[in-house]
């Protein structure tokens, strides 16, 4: 590893690039899972989702040789499943976490089934942009060589912001979350407003997780989701719902992720499990502390009952 | 901007077999606030349902302004401006009034500039009497002006027609006056008109021009407010004679020893944070001390804690004994309660009558010997307390959900007061009772007092408080911030102490 000409600098460096590597899935499905829990319903099932996301994205970019394709038959398949999980929690008496659950396990076990036969081919990655186009250290390049979705990540987070503070329908989404009195005596159709909800928090969710089979070096495998989907519920609870908080919580977790590998890269291959175990002692962490404030679940939705 | 004259005639409606309307007619005056009394179940929510497009009646016409319509859905009652204010608030907490009031409105604005658009709502809610702050989170309004928020959200969407739900139930004394003030106002003014559903027989002598009272479904009263007494308007809600229900035995001094005893009681509520701060207070034997206070102020978890359902730290003997909740202590120490919502509180609802009945000795002589249970003993005695208490079931064996609010409660009170009751915690005892029932629970209630009962009364109806009391505290925030003896009791000072006002 040629590291001589930046020393130490290589940590922060492996950590930035791993941080904005790590950290896109998780805006997709964050940001997603947060459109749906805005409207009163919590979705546990976005781990199964994400991996159908990904097998599907690297089917369709390997059949059709476009990443991008791929990417949004991940999203489509993600949005099948959000309309799955919608439609099941509408049934009176069934319970969401369940279901969640459930689909947790449907999905993954869809998603290693139909993908067996993806496992040796090799499909087309997406593109990534390189922003280190300046500087002629391999690691300032290798850190700043960002992938094309995490561009899409960002300006989805404003774009959510706008959509749920600035537009109609973003206010009726709120209002479905929020108290579902007051969305009736309005005339709201609370279900409908649910199910889409769900669906479009599906769709991100499936292009997360068409990120982890389709970026650079891109390969289909069953151990290629670190339990994104389930962080994500925490990371949204992180984010006191609100979307540009999602996407800098995104890059803390994905910073984390990328502590383990970047630790590794410059020699330290102590403790390398521990080091490893960062984000999901950061989720804990953040629970922990999130749960211990004064007012602890004051930017909740309502009809999310959290604190029953 | 001409308030309406709103015209009901012939409603009936029915439910299956139960006829909760029959051919009711009333006729609302353009300007004026037209009450409706009944007690619950009498068809006031029915009617009024009809009337914005809930319900449709199986007969029955509407007429505005003398043109007859058909309210097919919510949608035609909003076009002829008929709008109603909820018992509980269809706010959404989490935004602001101005949000509330964007969202609410007919067509919902796929793009929102919020300064162009806080300044026409502010143009547009200069002209109304009374203000409630725009960009303040609803969550942080205090009850009072939630419901003013509420009524500014129905004249901004232009309602003339305005229907109030019981809409100060849960205001204190003063914010009543005030809410109500402005509605009578409106009224007056010719901006709009109004029915006002309420039990409460002051308002609608002080706020109301005509009355209708329902019973059973039926008009079986209507007129101007003048022309009715209180005897004339309570005689034909439930339908005899009144004939003073409200003489009560007379009450016999209270005794010296006290009962219950608790210093510095701490609790919290389900959020984590305390709703209980340092409380102190004692009952004496034969005494009656009431707790006044707007919902929400701690009450709640002061009585879970006084019953056992919720972990507190402080001081609590009874008798001078330590009490933890414990069913030995209760059974030895004689502490025993009626409880709000007493389906869900102090019943099992899908036990049987009989078995509710039991609750408080099935585990001793003569309906239990070591582990055997004696079903006889069991059924004698649901047979003996629901001929004493006259509690109304379709059998002994019958789940606990059939009965009726006031049945519940009925066998709540035969249970609890045929025990050897020391003290006795009844947290709103009669909410959502009817009438007849109300009566009956405090007369047994003064009845347990004059045999030496301690009591401790939970209310957040002031005028049964103070008809019942010896002594009236007040609680507010989680703190006993007034105290005072039930004759020297002015209802304004007391409302203010719930308002929030700091203890002298």
């Amino acid at each position: 590893m040629d590291g001589t000409s930046i020393g130490w600098l290589a940590l922060p460096l492996a950590i930035l690039g791993g941080a904005i590597r790590v950290s896109t899935p998780f805006i997709f499905v964050s940001i997603g899972e947060l459109i749906t829990e805005k409207s009163g319903r919590i979705n546990l099932g976005l781990e199964g989702t994400l991996m159908l996301g990904a097998m599907a994205g690297y089917a369709i970019s390997y059949l059709s040789g476009s990443p991008w394709l791929g990417v949004l038959s991940a999203g489509l398949a993600g949005m099948a499943f959000g309309l799955l999980h919608g439609l099941l929690c509408s049934v009176k008496r069934v319970n969401d976490t369940a279901i969640g659950i459930s689909l947790i396990v449907l999905g993954t076990g869809l998603a290693f089934f139909l993908g067996k036969p993806l496992i040796e081919p090799k499909a087309p990655p997406l593109p990534s942009i390189g922003l280190g186009f300046w500087s002629t250290v391999p690691q300032v390049r290798a850190a700043l060589d960002v992938n094309a979705l995490f561009f899409v990540g960002i300006a989805l987070a404003f774009a959510v912001y706008l959509f749920l503070n600035r537009t109609g329908w973003g206010l009726m989404l709120r209002t479905v979350g929020d108290s579902e009195d007051a969305a009736r005596a309005l005339g709201f159709p609370v279900l409908r407003v649910r199910i889409i909800a769900t669906m479009a928090g599906g769709f991100l969710a499936g292009i997360g997780g068409s990120f982890l089979s389709l970026s650079y070096p891109g390969s289909w495998s069953e151990g290629l989701s670190s339990g994104q989907g389930i962080m994500a519920v925490a990371l949204v609870i992180f984010a006191r719902w609100r979307s540009v908080n999602a996407l800098s919580a995104s890059l803390l977790f994905g910073g984390a992720g990328a502590l383990g590998p970047a630790l590794q890269g410059i020699g330290v291959t102590g403790y390398y499990y521990l080091f490893n175990a960062a984000p999901y002692i950061l989720t804990l962490a953040i629970m922990v502390a999130s749960t211990s404030r004064a007012a602890p679940f004051a930017d909740a939705p309502g009809e999310l009952k959290l604190h029953r | 901007m001409t308030a309406p004259q709103v015209e009901l005639r012939n409603m009936t409606k029915r439910f299956g077999a139960n006829l909760a309307l029959n051919n009711v007619s009333l006729l609302i005056r353009s300007g004026t606030v037209h009450a409706l009394l009944g007690e619950n179940g009498a068809g006031k929510s029915t009617l009024v349902k009809c009337l914005v497009g809930f319900y449709h009646p199986d007969e029955g016409h509407i007429q505005v302004d003398a043109r007859e319509h058909r309210l097919n859905s919510p949608k035609d009652a909003d076009a002829l401006g008929i709008g109603m204010v909820y018992q509980h608030f269809t706010l959404v907490p989490s935004m602001t009034v101005a949000q509330n009031l964007v969202v609410s409105g007919a067509r919902l604005p796929a793009y929102i500039n919020w300064q162009s658009e806080l300044r026409r709502l502010a143009e547009v809610t200069k002209k109304l009497p009374f203000h409630v702050p725009l960009d303040v989170r609803v969550s942080q309004l205090s009850a009072g002006e939630k419901q003013k928020a509420e009524i500014v959200k129905q004249l901004y969407l232009g309602r003339k027609l305005l229907i109030l739900d019981e809409p100060t139930s849960v205001l204190t004394p003063a914010e009543a006056d005030e809410v109500l003030g402005h509605v009578r106002s409106l009224t007056r003014t010719g901006v709009l008109s109004a029915i006002l559903i309420s039990h409460k027989f002051h308002e609608v002598r002080r706020f109301a021009d005509d009355v209708t009272v329902l019973r059973r479904g039926a008009s079986v009263r209507t007129g101007a407010v003048a022309d009715l007494t209180d005897d004339a308007l309570a005689e034909a809600m439930i339908g005899e004679p009144v004939s003073k229900i409200v003489q009560h035995a007379p009450k016999s001094p209270p005794r010296s020893d006290i009962i219950l005893s608790i210093s510095d009681l701490r609790v919290n509520g389900d959020n984590g944070l305390p709703a209980v701060k340092d409380l102190s207070l004692e009952v004496r034997a034969g005494e009656i001390v009431g707790i006044a206070g707007v919902s929400g102020n701690g009450q709640l978890e002061l009585v879970e804690a006084l019953m056992g359902q919720r972990d507190r730290s402080g001081t609590m003997t009874v008798s001078g004994s330590p009490f933890n909740g414990t069913r030995r202590e209760i059974a030895r120490l004689g502490v025993y309660g009626l409880p709000q919502e007493p389906l869900k509180n102090a019943c099992i609802d899908r036990m049987s009558l009989a078995e509710n009945l039991a609750l408080r000795n099935f585990d001793r002589v003569p309906l239990c010997r070591g582990i055997a249970m004696n079903y006889g003993a069991l059924a004698q005695q649901a047979e003996r307390l629901v001929a004493q208490f006259r509690v109304k079931a379709p059998s002994l064996t019958a789940s606990m959900s059939t009965l009726s609010g006031g049945n519940v409660q009925r066998a709540v009170l035969a249970r609890e007061l045929t025990q050897d009751v020391r003290l006795l915690v009844a947290s709103n005892p009669t909410f959502g009772l009817d009438f007849v029932a109300c009566e009956e629970t405090y007369r047994r209630i003064l009845e347990a007092r004059n045999r030496g009962t301690a009591v401790l009364l939970i209310s957040e109806d002031l005028d049964e408080l103070l008809g019942l009391v010896d002594r009236v505290l007040v609680m507010s925030a989680g703190r006993i911030v007034h105290e005072v003896s039930a004759e020297g009791a002015d209802k304004r000072v007391i409302g203010k102490y719930m308002a929030g006002m700091k203890a002298a």
